[in-house]
């Protein structure tokens, strides 16, 4: 089956800014795709192109078969978007949001209505139909933002930073629509800088850095092929972990040292921490825990995802 | 495709549907006002002591010249405040644009809302006209299209305008340096052949003095046909000129 979007050497340049350099990716039908990298790397830049919003600079993108530069309103009728930023409107009620919103995919008053009925009670805020936007919390207003982007019952769904500055309960509400939106069947392209929702939504993801993609696959190949199993986490005393680096080096498959922590990336994480006792190593704090994204991504560029 | 404008279009009546009430209110006692006051209370003095203006008793005069300073202010406010919201502060035309409307839907949309307003604000003065038994015949309601389309060579290069700014402080000196001077100078008090022979020539380069002079003909059935024929051909530069600018600057503000 064809990729639902297809890009080849995709190039995205603001004057002698590079935003996005060259990246190849596809995504299928029906999964979950992620954009992972910190602020700047390119996610919104490369969401905007797909979006059909924004002009690709150089190189080919295909969406939903279409190209971009010649059939953007077609794209854009068959695409939902949540921006980084929302966009609502602070002049109309919540449902008002919805149905204008509809009106611009020429739905009839009559099915955006019907539309607006159903998606406010899937985001759950019904109750808050006729209320005006602005005094929403964070999440709510973000809901809405994900109601308003499903109204045209879009083939593709792109959600950028979906849940960047929300509070934990509401981020967790938030994923659990979007996991019921995956089940039925609705690609999502989401970007991120969080590793645990990119962990918790996508069924593949790229990592972005400087407007590269450094590397690509599932969570769990990523953390295979770039991290260790388990991690241990030491924390020491001012001053004192970089004195340690030697010593700890035959511990551990690899070692990092970070300003506030030092990881030691090993298969059996008990197993190293035994034998750092045993050398008489004493760290404030130890922690044993699995490989996530964030190591990843360390691994790659050397840096943390959240600076 | 007429259905991208049509949107935009719906967008601003429903918006306008909350104020249109106190909007037509004042849309008609303006004027009220002002041709009482000015037409009826200064126009005695300017009838006894000058026999009127051009042979005309002096609220036949000015209340034509005032339909037009009317329809560029309106003109004025609307493609200012209103459009850099959309623009800059709320963002609403990205949120559109993210939808199957088009940078040209926009800008037609914009304009479509702008006749419509421009037309009601005309369309009330006329009103306001007839109450005073102003308007000579039938075809002096020309006067309210003639209105609309100096209206609209405001609002068109003020909408180009706008597009380029990111902040409001520019719009306080359009309204000081360019809309006020014109409201006073433009012919709508006094005829234009007072002013002194340079700033005549000044006078006749604006959109104002053309609509005042093409809606005062009208109103009054005194048009001479090539003094028309320049009169619109004068508002339909500055209105395509205007219209050409705003798609360049939309795009260009918009499209990133
Ligand atoms: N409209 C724009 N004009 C100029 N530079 C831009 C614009 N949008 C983004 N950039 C730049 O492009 C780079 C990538 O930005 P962006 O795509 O927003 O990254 P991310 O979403 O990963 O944080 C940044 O250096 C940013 O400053
Ligand atoms: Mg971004």
């Amino acid at each position: 089956m064809d990729p639902l979007i297809s890009a080849r050497g995709l190039t995205k340049r603001f004057g002698d800014l590079v935003a996005v350099d060259g990246i190849d990716f596809d995504v299928a039908k029906g999964e979950a795709f992620g954009f992972l990298g910190p602020n700047g790397a390119g996610k919104t830049s490369t969401m905007r192109m797909i979006g059909s919003t924004s002009p690709v600079t150089a190189g080919t993108l295909r969406v939903l078969g279409l190209d971009p530069a010649v059939d953007g309103p077609r794209i854009r009728a068959r695409v939902g978007v949540v921006p980084q930023l929302d966009t609502l409107d602070m002049e109309l009620s919540v449902r008002e949001n919805l149905v204008i919103y509809g009106r611009y995919f020429d739905l009839t008053y009559a099915e955006a209505g019907r539309r607006a009925d159903e998606l406010l009670a899937f985001v759950q805020l019904t109750e808050r139909a006729r209320d005006q936007v602005e005094p929403l919390s964070g999440g709510m207003k973000r809901r809405l933002t994900i109601a308003r982007a499903l109204i045209s019952e879009p083939d593709l769904l792109l959600l950028d930073e979906p849940t960047t500055g929300l509070d934990p309960q509401a981020r967790h509400l938030l994923w659990d629509r979007l996991y019921r939106l995956k089940q039925r069947g609705v690609t999502l392209v989401l970007t991120t800088h969080y590793m645990d929702e990119a962990e918790q939504l996508c069924d593949r993801l790229v990592v972005m850095d400087k407007a590269r993609i450094v590397a690509q696959g599932s969570p769990r190949e990523l953390i295979e092929r770039y991290s260790t199993r388990e991690v241990v986490e030491l924390r020491f005393p001012p001053d004192a972990a970089e004195s340690m680096d030697g010593r700890l080096n035959g511990l551990a498959d690899r070692v990092e040292v970070l300003p506030d922590r030092v990881l030691l990336y090993t298969a059996n994480g008990d197993a190293a921490s035994a034998a750092l006792h045993e050398s008489g190593i004493r760290p404030e704090s130890t922690l044993v825990r699995r490989s996530t994204l964030e190591d990843v991504f360390l691994r790659l560029t050397g840096r943390s995802l959240i600076e | 495709m007429i259905s991208g404008p049509a949107r935009v279009l719906e967008y601003d009546l429903h918006l306008y549907r909350r104020v249109w009430r106190g909007s037509v209110v004042v849309s008609f006692l303006s004027p009220l006002l002002f041709l009482a006051a000015m037409g009826l209370g200064l126009g005695g003095l300017v009838n006894r002591s000058a026999g009127g203006v051009n042979g005309v008793a002096y609220i036949l005069f000015l209340a034509p010249g005032l339909m037009a300073t009317t329809t560029m202010q309106t003109a004025s406010s609307e493609s200012t405040y209103p459009i850099l919201a959309k623009v800059y502060w709320e963002r609403t035309y990205e949120a559109m644009l993210s939808t199957p409307l088009r940078v040209r839907d926009l800008v037609f949309g914009e304009l479509a809302w702008l006749v419509v307003r421009l037309t009601l604000v005309a369309v009330l003065f006329f009103a306001v006209m007839l109450v005073f038994r102003i308007p000579r015949g039938p075809e002096a309601a020309l006067a309210i299209p003639a209105a609309v389309l100096n209206g609209l060579a405001f609002a068109t290069p003020i909408l180009a305008f706008t597009a380029t700014q990111t902040r409001d402080t520019s719009f306080s000196a359009i309204q000081r340096f360019l809309i006020m001077p014109l409201f006073l100078f433009a012919g709508a008090f006094f005829p234009i052949a007072q002013l002194p022979q340079v700033l005549q020539a000044v006078a006749w380069l604006t959109p104002l003095a053309h609509g005042v002079s093409l809606v005062r003909g009208l109103t009054l059935g005194t048009l001479t046909q090539s003094g028309a024929l320049v009169d619109i051909g004068v508002l339909l530069a500055y209105t395509l000129a205007g219209g050409v600018g705003a798609a360049i600057t939309f795009r260009r503000r918009l499209i990133k």
